[in-house]
């Protein structure tokens, strides 16, 4: 497998501009000759699919759910990013960039972050130009709060239903195309496998989720903008059916899987509460904004928030990080919670729960401004727990919620599979060893509204692609092995059903391979993955035919893939020996119990290629230069 | 956040098909913790139905945090269940009480043909949309984005009318099947602000049209919708759809 990340040279400024030139173009009246799949419709492919069909290529879009608005993207709150400096509080693109690369403890590659800053301002205007009812000042103008991991107020919000109202953005975008032709769209659909022909990616073959028919399609070049692999979990904040399913093919076919250890924890999510829970949710990380993060000072202490003094309370992220206090990124506050509950001090029925305050916040500004900027939030929350955040403290505790690991891809955004781009939270750039809160929106609209309209024109004006159909025989045999793959899923004739696995594998992911990881924990937890896969093609059962809408085989086969992921995870977070990010491995730590990285031998990228069914995947590794920043131990002190 | 359990009754469509006949099933729910939502109550039914050998209830969810819109059925005869402005998947079953019977139904309207159980086909929501529910701005063409200041008022009337999930509850809830609310909402949010100005005679015209093709009905005043809409959409943007609609035909020059 060869890594080479085309990352252009000369000064950062300038890369992206002069790559941009570099790139072979494709004349307007050749561009509706090529024919683009993109699958996954939220920021990420929503985006891209609407921008390549405004330049003329013909796209066909392809999601599971009954229409491309209910993406999981939908369902982020807090905010996006840009380096507009409106507060004027010092923000530039450098900053967000730096920023970005620090955030992410210098895992990620200089040239890729830095583009990431550089658009993100167009992508403001861009979402402002659609109409996007961002929230605005008395004088008409755009508003900001900050976020996690910065200390600039850079982030453009919608209430707390930011990801929904850009989401809703491309949407509308994408249907705009639709009613022009320019682009096919293919709803309930699920790809069972990319059909690579003469070395590059060609199309990809799909099971309609209403009538179970399979299906060819054909592409001159494939997007994967299938989002991240949080539900490996079973129990996260991403939507039911949110996989890994269509990576995993790609990596069968021949992508590099990169760092897939990385796996962001968020600190604020309504813990969990029962057996029988299907997700968790998340409460924006803007409610640090104004919530102070609390716990009793004495471990035990079961007395209600309101009857603990403040001289009894332990605000511990403001008393350890006074900087950035409340505010420091996701990963110092998740393994912070996580360790004064360890250690006795959390709240709650359960134990594994800390408090998020607003009684200050209420005190100071009033109910009515704490309603304005996240009613929303206090409403959902009311609604799950059954209390009122206004008279007593939410209760909150981490839980996983965004993978920064993906498959590789170069600057192009392009794996190691010729014309397969796999953009958003599906690849795995820009965001290195964690992610900082408002990024995840501003990399999705970023990729596919104005990386990808770029990029893929080089390779598709540079590339010699062979016109072929879907009767080619790469297509049958795709189709073959699909139809025989859902027949072995269903004549599993077991006792227990796929959620019943689905929850033990992520059981196991979460106590050995969760917010803090030990070599032992993790050699176990291979073993106990193994195990349970090998269980789960002997005792599984899945009810229904092929030839129908039966989710129960659609959710078999999403788990049946988490159960041979999940051992890439353990081995990639095995291999990494150090902590950095949201990687955080007990032998790696510091005196004061925070991350370890070891820039001499880690600073690399940590790139998997399958070798074949039952063999150990082949490690490959990119080297991370770092030129124009200088590598810093991370504090929020 | 102390759960306890209880044990209900449940009446639910079963439907194999599109053009199969449907009829209600009667299934016993027991041991179902109050701190459970609608649809993880329905995840338990589903567990039991399969070890069983019987077909479990198909129903469409993804999010399961009351934003994406795709869930919802018909319980006790109300979309979306009894709580005011609540998804299916954020109904908790502290809401019901032991030994109720509890009927389930699909969203019933023509322009929504029933695909399996309780999952309905609802695109033509997204057919409405293509008409015209956006603004025509290519990627790469926008001005700096301070330059179209928005009163601070029409901004948050705008969010309040885009908050709309588009889970089609307004339809469901409508006596004429009308998805005037949604429809509404999209004029409204677009029409209010700057940017969706220009193209808003259009807009109006074509998504009325397009609603009508479709086998949609019209708003007859019954503001069901209003009550029913998880996302608490005021039937105030039909008023001003309607407003948009009449200024269309009658004062632009704008023809379909």
């Amino acid at each position: 497998m060869k890594l080479d990340a085309k990352a252009p040279g000369g000064p950062l400024e300038s890369k992206w501009e002069r790559h941009r030139f570099e790139l072979k173009l494709v004349n307007p009246a050749n561009k509706r000759k090529f024919q683009i799949i993109v699958v996954g419709t939220g920021l990420a492919g929503g985006s891209a699919s609407a921008s390549l069909a405004e330049l003329g290529y013909y796209v066909k879009t392809f999601c599971i759910q009954d229409t491309p608005r209910r993406a999981h993207s939908i369902a982020a709150q807090g905010g996006i990013n840009a380096a507009k400096n409106y507060p004027n509080d010092g923000d530039s693109i450098w900053r967000l960039f730096y920023d970005t690369i620090k955030g992410g403890d210098f895992r990620a590659r200089e040239a890729n972050v830095y583009r990431l800053a550089e658009v993100s301002n167009l992508i403001i205007d861009h979402c402002v130009a659609q109409g996007i009812p961002f929230a605005r000042e008395y004088g008409g103008l755009l508003d900001n709060r900050s976020f996690g991991g910065a200390q600039v107020a850079r982030t453009f919000y919608a209430k707390g239903q930011t990801g929904q109202q850009l989401l809703l953005g491309a949407y509308q975008a994408m249907m705009r195309q639709i009613a022009l032709g320019q682009v096919e769209m293919f709803p309930r659909r699920e790809m069972l496998d990319l059909v690579i022909v003469d070395g590059k990616a060609r199309g990809i073959v799909v099971r309609n989720l209403n009538t179970g028919e399979i299906e060819s399609h054909l592409a001159h070049a494939v997007v994967l903008a299938t989002g991240g692999y949080g539900n490996v979990f079973f129990l996260s904040t991403n939507g039911m059916s949110s996989n890994v399913s269509c990576c995993w093919q790609a990596y069968k076919k021949g992508a590099g899987f990169a760092n897939p250890c990385f796996i962001q924890i968020h600190p604020t999510c309504i813990p969990v509460h029962g057996d029988y829970q299907s997700k968790l949710t998340l409460m924006s990380e803007s409610l640090r904004n104004d919530g102070r993060v609390w716990v009793p000072k004495n471990p035990g202490d079961r007395r209600p928030p309101k009857d603990i003094p403040d001289s009894e309370r332990d605000y511990f992220l403001e008393r350890m990080y006074p900087s950035f206090g409340n505010l420091v990124p996701r990963d110092v506050a998740s393994r912070a919670a996580k360790r004064e509950c360890d250690e006795g001090r959390g709240v709650g029925p359960t134990g594994r729960a800390v408090y998020l305050d607003f009684r200050d916040a209420i005190a100071r500004m009033g109910v009515a401004a704490i309603e304005e900027k996240y009613g929303n939030l206090f409403q959902m929350y009311e609604k799950i727990v059954a209390e009122d955040p206004y008279k007593t403290p939410m209760m909150i505790y981490p839980a996983s919620h965004y993978t920064m690991g993906g498959l590789w891809v170069d600057y192009n955004l392009m794996s190691t599979i010729p014309g397969l781009f796999v953009l958003g939270e599906a690849n795995f750039s820009d965001h290195g060893a964690n992610r900082l809160g408002a990024s995840a929106l501003m990399q999705g609209l970023a990729d596919g509204y104005f990386i990808i309209p770029y990029t893929i024109g080089g390779y598709l004006a540079g590339t010699p692609i062979e016109e072929i159909t879907t009767s080619h025989q790469a297509f049958k045999d795709a189709e073959k092995e699909a139809a025989a793959y859902l027949d072995r899923l269903l004549s599993m004739k077991g006792t227990r059903t796929v959620d019943s696995f689905h929850r033990e594998l992520g059981h196991i992911m979460w106590d050995y391979c969760g917010m803090s990881r030990n070599n032992e924990g993790l050699a176990r937890a291979r073993e106990l993955v193994r195990d349970l896969r090998q269980e789960f093609w002997e005792n599984a059962y899945v009810p229904g035919s092929a030839a129908e809408f039966n989710d129960s085989l659609s959710r078999a086969i999403r788990v049946a893939d988490f159960l041979e992921f999940a051992e890439l995870m353990v081995l990639d977070a095995l291999a990494r020996r150090e902590s950095c990010g949201c990687h955080f491995n007990e032998a790696y730590q510091t005196e004061e119990h925070e991350a370890k990285r070891d820039d001499d031998n880690m600073r690399h990228v940590a790139v998997w290629e399958f070798a074949g069914e039952g063999k150990e995947p082949v490690l490959h590794k990119e080297p991370l230069e770092f030129e124009n920043v200088e590598l810093a131990q991370r504090s929020y002190k | 956040m102390s759960s306890t359990t209880i044990n209900l009754t449940l009446k639910v469509w079963r439907q194999p098909g599109p053009d199969a006949k449907g009829q209600f099933e009667t299934y016993q729910a027991d041991r179902i913790p109050t701190d459970a939502s609608f649809l993880e109550m329905l995840d338990i039914v589903n567990e039991h139905l399969t070890l069983e050998g019987k077909d479990p209830i198909a129903f469409d969810h993804d999010c399961r945090e009351g934003i994406c819109g795709m869930c919802g059925a018909v319980v006790n005869g109300r979309p979306h269940g009894p709580e005011k402005e609540t998804t299916l998947c954020q109904l908790h079953m502290r809401h019901f009480r032991n030994g109720d019977t509890i009927v389930i139904e699909p969203f019933r309207a023509r322009a929504f043909p029933v695909i399996k159980d309780l999952a309905v086909d609802r695109s033509g929501l997204d057919k409405i949309i293509q008409a015209g529910g956006y603004v025509s701005v290519n990627t790469g063409q926008a001005p700096e984005a301070n330059t179209i200041p928005v009163a601070k008022e029409n901004a948050e009337l705008a969010f309040d009318a885009a908050a709309c999930i588009g889970c089609g509850a307004c339809v469901a809830a409508c006596p004429n099947a009308s998805p005037m609310l949604f429809v509404g909402a999209k004029i409204s949010h677009l029409a209010l602000l700057p940017q969706g100005r220009p193209e808003a005679a259009k807009r109006a015209l074509a998504m009325v049209a397009a609603m009508d093709e479709l086998g949609f009905g019209n708003c007859t005043n019954h503001r069901d919708c209003e009550v029913e809409c998880p996302k608490g959409i005021k039937i105030t943007n039909i008023a001003r759809m309607n407003r948009e609609f009449l200024k269309a035909a009658f004062v632009s020059k704008v023809k379909l």
